[in-house]
């Protein structure tokens, strides 16, 4: 029996790049979520994609948002199907890498600590 | 060269001890500096917590500290420090209480705080935020504080990789820059150590992706000692299948206690009494250690569900008890594909808290001089086995007194910064960010996957000398294998570098687990030997890790004894 796949397309890139993107084929698991998928693409084929989570199932740290097929989701909810999805940064955040938008509250970032001139958009 | 940032008191992670920590510095006069790695307050345990809080406010029904002490050392079977442990139930109810002055919304009825039983609590002793929100509400809670403390500064995103140790004492702390991938030094006269605990160290697991182990690999790096290792807590009725997202993997515990889950084998018979532990049919009284004892069994003599678990079933329940039991969960379930009336779901044992960690004093200070603890990462006052409800009082009260004694202990310090303690530390973050960028092909995190997976085998619930001495080897190996700095790096956001540090912390905190369940043959709360199934009292006492060079070394300690007398209930109210 041939497994049931996964495909993702994901925009790779870091801040003024020209967004690139990369297919993946990952094995479908019934009821699997994004995260699940990005989880397993970090550790069995590119584990230079960068990706923001932490609680991973409780959904209660708010870390993983994406964008997928263009909407705003939280990828550790966000239920994966058999058909291909288009995943990438949220567009209202300044852009660090791959998935990884700047999401940290102003006060708390760590450049104001280093007394680094204001990184904002 | 200078560095980047000084301060009085550094305190890393900001779970709820964390804060509270940072907090408390603050408030005694402290210049404070607190960061994480992940975004403050989210990044760990607290955040994902929902359930309940012990304390003897004795707001529900007639309570007293003494008796929350008695029931924590009886779970602790005979090894606590307690002196913690007095501490612990002492002050929970000032924290309790401070956090209700904050509006931290505990859950009343009739004009008083409501609280509930909890397994191993002889009394109504647990209070909690509705629904399923205490977690939430503490981390919400703490946050606000932290932004209204005048002389306190925060940061996300910074990877403390090496506590900096100068002529004996504490004077900072290196970490990684996660955006730029470049080393920050903190100079500081007290560290607290607020990393959290450890249970990302096995394959099924409650933890967040920052709870592989930090706390304890800084500690021991830092020269401090670690307490007890090996008992790690796990937790009977994890979710294992089918897959369910956006619920907390714990969550079925308070369902099954209220409503009488079944608990079943491949072949639907009810087994957890054929271990020892007469379960009525409705009732959910085992233990957590022979539940999860039981389970692993079954599925070992190949009665197991599918994904390796056992059945949880409701279906003996009325439907419309299940949707007043389960409230705004069932159309979370519903969503999720599961219907309880249907058909059980698939649970097993999952790594949960970890009762080990450092060795402090009462005054939550390592043997390094200026090296504080809170939290999770301290050892000691839960013994082997945690009572439900313990864990976010320990990080209150010990996150309270970390902060404030850490800020007493700098009045009589200057700081002790040298650029040759710190050397080494920023030379591993160098060397790394110099190595090619981009690697693709699996990386350090299939390395993690293989160690999550030696722990569930050999030092999970069941352990015996040849497995301990297997997986000592292969940790060993791994050690070696990964170098002496990270072998990928991204200069933004620098997420092969962490996770480089993140293995080597996982693999020197999996040793210790490994070495001191080595050390302790016998078997008691969450430490089960197969080789050895009976608990020796020649053994009641402490184990003490330390590392010396590269090597772990395990000691017998004496327990802290602290004699006390039960209050009577009427006289204390
Ligand atoms: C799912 C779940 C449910 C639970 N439910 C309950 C409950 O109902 N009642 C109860 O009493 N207990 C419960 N517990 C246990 C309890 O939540 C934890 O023991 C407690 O929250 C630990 O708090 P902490 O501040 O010590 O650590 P954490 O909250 O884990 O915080 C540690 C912080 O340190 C940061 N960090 C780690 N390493 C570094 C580093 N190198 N540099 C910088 N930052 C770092 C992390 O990102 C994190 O933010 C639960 C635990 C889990 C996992
Ligand atoms: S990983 Fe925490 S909310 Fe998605």
């Amino acid at each position: 029996m041939t497994e049931r796949l996964a495909r993702l397309k994901i925009q790779r890139g870091g801040p003024g790049e020209a967004p690139a993107y990369d297919d993946f084929e990952v094995p479908y698991r019934e009821g699997m979520s994004v995260l699940d998928a990005l989880i397993w693409i970090r550790t069995n084929k590119d584990s230079s994609l960068a990706i923001r989570y932490s609680c991973t199932n409780a959904n209660t740290c708010k870390e993983c948002m994406v964008r997928v097929d263009e909407k705003t989701v939280y990828a550790c909810t966000k239920r994966l199907g058999t058909t291909p999805v288009l995943v990438g940064p949220l567009t209202n955040k300044r852009l660090l890498r791959d998935l990884v938008t700047d999401i940290v509250p102003p006060r708390e970032k760590l450049s104001l600590l280093l007394g680094e001139p204001n990184s904002e958009e | 060269m200078t560095v980047d940032v000084t301060t009085d008191v550094l305190v890393v992670g900001s779970g709820a001890a964390g804060m509270y920590a940072a907090v408390s510095a603050a408030r005694n006069g402290a210049d404070t500096v607190l960061v994480d790695k992940s975004l403050i307050g989210r990044g760990g345990a607290t955040i994902m917590a929902q359930m309940t809080v012990a304390a003897a406010v004795g707001e529900q029904e007639p309570d007293h500290w003494t008796h929350h002490l008695q029931d924590t050392l009886e779970s602790g079977r005979g090894l606590c420090n307690e002196e913690l442990a007095a501490i612990l139930c002492e002050e929970a109810p000032l924290r309790i209480r401070e956090l209700d002055e904050w509006k931290i919304g505990w859950a009343r009825e009739d004009g008083h705080m409501k609280q509930v039983m909890a397994p191993g609590h002889g009394r109504e002793r647990c209070v909690y935020v509705d629904f399923l929100n205490t977690g939430p509400a503490v981390a919400r809670t703490l946050r606000t504080q932290i932004g209204r403390a005048g002389n306190l500064r925060r940061a996300s995103e910074l990877t403390i990789t090496s506590i900096v140790v100068n002529d004996g004492q504490v004077a900072g702390a290196v970490g990684l820059n996660m955006e730029t991938g470049a080393a920050v030094t903190i100079q500081a006269k007290a560290v607290v150590l607020a990393a959290g605990g450890l249970t990302r160290l096995y394959q099924r697991n409650s933890a967040s992706v920052n709870m592989g182990g930090d706390a304890y690999a800084l500690a021991l790096r830092a020269g401090a000692e670690l307490i007890d290792m090996e008992f790690v807590q796990f937790f009977p009725i994890g979710h294992l299948a089918p897959r369910l997202v956006g619920m907390d993997p714990i969550m079925w515990d308070p369902f099954r206690y209220k409503l009488g889950g079944r608990l079943l084998n491949s072949e639907g018979d009810e087994f957890v009494q054929n271990y020892g532990h007469a379960e009525t049919s409705n009732k959910y009284t085992a233990p957590r250690d022979v539940a999860s004892f039981a389970i692993l069994q079954e599925v070992a003599a190949g009665r197991g569900s599918p994904a390796g678990g056992a059945y949880l079933s409701f279906e003996h329940i009325p439907e419309a008890d299940l949707r007043a039991a389960f409230g705004p969960v069932i159309d979370r379930l519903a969503a999720n594909d599961i219907d309880l009336t249907k058909r059980g779901i698939e649970v097993s044992p999952i790594a949960h808290y970890h009762m080990g960690g450092v060795r402090v004093d009462g005054h939550m200070e390592t043997g390094v001089p200026g090296l504080f603890a809170a939290g999770e990462a301290v050892g000691g006052a839960n013994g082997a086995n945690r009572l439900s409800g313990n864990a976010l009082s320990e990080a209150f009260v010990f996150g309270e007194r970390a902060g404030r004694f850490a800020a007493e202990a700098i009045g009589n310090r200057v700081g002790s910064w040298s650029n040759e303690a710190a050397r080494s530390a920023i030379d591993e973050i160098m060397a790394g960010r110099h190595v090619a960028t981009r690697q693709s092909g699996p990386g350090l995190a299939s390395m993690l996957v293989t160690l999550q997976k030696i722990m569930w085998q050999d030092v999970g619930l069941l352990r015996t000398a040849n497995g301990l001495a297997n997986a000592r080897a292969l940790v060993q190996n791994m050690r070696w294998d990964i170098g002496d700095y990270p072998g990928a790096s991204d200069h933004r956001f620098a997420l092969s570098m962490q996770e480089w540090f993140d293995l080597r912390n996982s693999l020197i905190a999996a040793e210790a687990i490994i070495a001191s369940a080595q050390t302790r043959t016998e078997s008691r709360g969450a430490h089960q030997r197969g080789d050895f199934p009976r608990t020796d009292v020649d053994q009641t006492h402490n184990l003490i890790t330390r590392l010396d060079g590269e090597g772990l070394s395990v000691m017998e300690a004496p327990l802290v004894s602290k004699p006390f007398n039960l209050i009577p209930l009427e006289a204390a109210e």
